[in-house]
């Protein structure tokens, strides 16, 4: 950040301390840090986390961009890469690790699986988005995509965090946003517990239907 | 190694009523009836010597109304495969005897059989789901069993093409989602069953004990789905005994894709790409095999060049997948990132090739039936040269020095994960760590394909069948690769590249085939099964990641959990051909 970005200007600053005092806002300091230490979850679904790992690696290098740190517990990281196919039998899993990591927290889509199921998108396993379940900051494009894609939605992570403001983000209002993701379980297929009022009422229509159905026949 | 002798048994003639020839056009072996299933195949084991089963799946014939189960065995000292089956009623419950006991190799496989399809094998040990969850409605690749984004039985799909009038699935769907209950279900009234009792009922029962006057307890550790070191979204789970592993079971299925479902409702060239998705390391090796048990079918021969080009990016993807296999297990044994570095700087060369050649760095959607999609021009040759002649060789002296002899390494690595040569045979183990374990079978000159038969080149064979060996022989297997490497840029020659014409459809001869290629992790195998139609009729992939895992838990009993986590990385699994 050059000086003119993080001095505001409209405040002058007396000769004496120049050089010594910077004046900015609390959102742009607060971002700084933030945007520059990004420590994504180290967390990799299916083919992405490939693509994923030769981004940190040598050619390409994610921590020129202060993105390097990967932890593998929830509750050390800011961001979920969700790098690969959401499946049924998982996602269980990954809205739980959502629900662990600390606030603030940013979920980034890599790939055409993670946002919005991709050629897996018919199976009877798979999740067709995680944006079904999470509030997805960053979608990435590709199949995978190729390194630099992936740095490409990381710096338009930072952009985005860059924008935000303490006094508006959600994790710091109250009310219904910092309510925990509830988590889907495995029934019959699987269960959105948000969306259960539904699930019974397409289910009730489905019986009479074949009992109307039944009846014609009988 | 000789070219085996083919056994000439007819099994019809020596059991009569229970054995006749699959007379049905385009299949070939044997139809064995299901009762007398565990006998004749204890004869085809001990007396014809085919001591390894390697492929085992479910068709479901469904206006026969017949369940068909195929097995495919091989014989360790080389030739082709055997293939066998057994049929039973389309009626549930459907019964075959499990063969297990006879090669215990089958359990998994036979497991995700009775996951997808419902057949219950009589006899085994475990019988439990594997790849969907327990308590989930329906055996979701029976032909009529239909999942809820269900459009038509076969692409292209009408409101694709060539119209285009496509709706989103979502709002087609009955659910609004990629869900489906059964007309009336509730979910408030629905009692949730614990999914994970069966598995925990299938543990060595935990027990408390007092031991030198200490109450001392077994520890159930669950490691995984997400975990570092389990290379994905595998789960274990271990009984310890302090930390010592008494008993351990895989759990997979957290990336079951649907791969052979979407396969079955696909073209037969539509696949090429799908079987770049499941052992996202080897794409270009995935796709050979595919092509090669299609090309049987079809009765292609592939153009001299294309054979050479196969050849070049297979080995190339060898190196590098044996190149990531050392980086990632260093990172496992806690040498954080350094030598993944170095490999990782390799690689990047070699997909620097495949983008070159194919567009893609992963998924190459390369190889077709009867040759390669594009020729390899003149600069990407060049390339491929220098990177095989003047600096892979070198490369790998560097990581081997840097590696091998490491102290730490060596002492973690020395005799951990013994598996025996029997063992290894039985549980249909294949692959490199077979051959760690004096078995010198590998499918290029056991069995051959392509072109392999051209080349000089070793059989690098290990026999301590730990560890250290297991991974000493990838080093050495790389060796191996850049002499193919070498011989055949040597040696290619001009010419075409795809025998015909490029087709968007195939029209595949009624029939089945088995095609199997010597992949990097081991064999990998597809069962197709065509009708005649433009969309294969059965599409099974027989991958070595999935069927290697067998032998986990004989080779994890009795070793620390810390070692746990480098046998698994020795197996060398990938997710997504793990539960595909």
């Amino acid at each position: 950040m050059s000086n003119n970005e993080l001095n505001s200007p409209g405040y002058e600053i007396p000769e004496e301390l120049e050089g010594k005092v910077a004046i900015t806002t609390l959102d742009k300091i607060y971002n700084f840090g933030r945007r520059s230490s990004v420590w994504p979850m180290m967390f990799g679904l299916a083919c992405c986390a490939i693509e994923m790992i030769a981004a940190q690696a040598a050619r390409y290098d994610m921590a020129r961009f202060g993105m390097e740190v990967m932890r593998p517990s929830p509750r050390q990281a800011d961001m979920m890469l969700v790098a690969g196919t959401v499946t049924k039998k998982m996602i269980p899993a990954i809205v739980r690790l959502y629900n662990q990591m600390a606030e603030p927290k940013y979920v980034v889509a890599m790939g055409a699986c993670a946002s919005g199921g991709g050629p897996f998108k018919e199976g009877y396993n798979v999740v067709a988005g995680i944006d079904k379940f999470l509030p997805v900051d960053v979608y990435i494009p590709g199949c995978p995509p190729t390194p630099q894609a992936l740095v490409a939605g990381m710096i338009k992570l930072q952009e985005k965090i860059d924008k935000q403001s303490i006094s508006q983000v959600r994790w710091y209002k109250k009310g219904a946003d910092t309510v925990e993701t509830p988590i889907p379980f495995l029934g019959p297929d699987l269960i959105d517990p948000r969306h259960i009022p539904e699930i019974k009422a397409k289910a009730a229509e489905l019986a009479a239907l074949a009992a109307a159905a039944s009846e014609t026949v009988a | 190694m000789t070219t085996p002798v083919v056994e000439a048994i007819n099994l019809a003639e020596k059991f009569p009523g229970k054995v006749t020839a699959d007379a049905r056009p385009g299949y070939s072996g044997w139809i064995i009836s299901k009762e007398n299933l565990v006998e004749v195949a204890t004869f085809i084991r001990d007396e014809m010597g085919y001591d390894a089963l390697t492929n085992l799946c479910a068709i479901d014939y469904l206006e026969q109304k017949m369940m068909e189960v195929t097995y495919q065995v091989f014989k360790t000292t080389g030739g082709p495969v055997l293939t066998f089956k057994a049929q039973a009623e389309r009626v549930d419950p459907i019964e075959i005897p499990s063969v297990v006991s006879v090669w215990p190799g089958a359990e998994l496989q036979e497991r995700e059989a009775y996951d997808l399809y419902g057949i219950r094998f009589v006899g085994h040990p475990d019988l439990r789901r594997i790849l969907m969850w327990e308590g989930f409605d329906g055996y979701p690749m029976r032909r009529d069993w239909k999942e809820a984004f269900y459009e038509e039985d076969a692409k292209p799909l009408k409101s694709r093409w060539p119209e285009g009038k496509h709706k989103l699935a979502e709002t087609r769907a009955t659910f609004g989602d990629n869900v489906a209950f059964k007309p009336g279900f509730d979910p408030d009234k629905w009692i949730p069953s614990d999914p994970e009792e069966l598995l925990y009922a299938t543990l060595k029962n935990y027990k408390s004990e007092v031991k030198d006057g200490i109450k001392t307890d077994h520890v159930v550790v669950n490691m995984g789905p997400q975990h570092p070191s389990t290379h994905g979204v595998f789960r274990a789970v271990a009984v310890l005994d302090g930390e010592i592993v008494v008993s351990i079971k895989p759990v997979m299925g957290y990336l079951h894709r649907n791969h052979e479902k979407i396969g079955e409702r696909n073209t037969w060239l539509q696949n090429i790409p799908y079987t770049d998705r499941l052992d996202y390391f080897n794409s270009m090796y995935n796709a050979w095999s595919y092509a090669l048990a299609v090309e049987k079918m079809m009765g292609i021969t592939v153009p001299e060049r294309a054979e050479y080009i196969r050849v070049i990016m297979g080995e190339l993807s060898r190196i590098q997948n044996h190149l990531i296999l050392f980086g990632m297990l260093w990172n496992d044994l806690g040498s954080y990132f350094t030598p993944a570095l170095y490999a990782f700087e390799e690689r990047e060369l070699i997909l620097d090739i495949f983008e070159a050649v194919s567009g893609s760095r992963m998924m190459c959607n390369y190889y077709r039936f009867g040759g390669v999609v594009r020729d390899i021009d003149e600069a990407s040759m060049k390339k491929i040269k220098e990177l095989v002649f003047d600096r892979l060789p070198g490369k790998i002296e560097e990581i081997d020095r840097l590696l091998s002899e490491n102290e730490i390494f060596v002492s973690r690595m020395k005799g951990v994960g013994y598996l025996s040569p029997e063992d290894s045979i039985a549980y249909s183990v294949t692959g490199p760590n077979l051959r760690a374990a004096g078995v010198p079978y590998d499918i290029r000159r056991a069995d051959p394909y392509g072109i392999y038969d051209r080349f000089e080149f070793d059989i690098p064979v290990r026999h301590n069948s730990d560890l250290l060996d297991r991974y000493h022989l990838r080093m050495d297997e790389i060796h191996q690769s850049l002499r193919i490497l070498q011989q055949a840029l040597k040696q290619i020659t001009e010419g075409p590249v795809l025998a015909g014409k490029p087709q968007y459809t195939h029209r595949v001869p009624v029939g089945e085939a088995y095609g199997r290629v010597e992949a990097p992790k081991g064999e990998l195998g597809y069962y197709v099964v065509s009708n005649g139609k433009g969309n294969p009729y059965r599409y099974h992939i027989r991958t070595p990641s999935f069927v290697n895992i067998t032998s986990m838990e004989k080779m994890c009993v009795g070793t620390k959990i810390a070692d746990f986590v480098a046998i698994l990385g020795m197996v060398d699994i990938v997710l997504g051909e793990l539960d595909r």
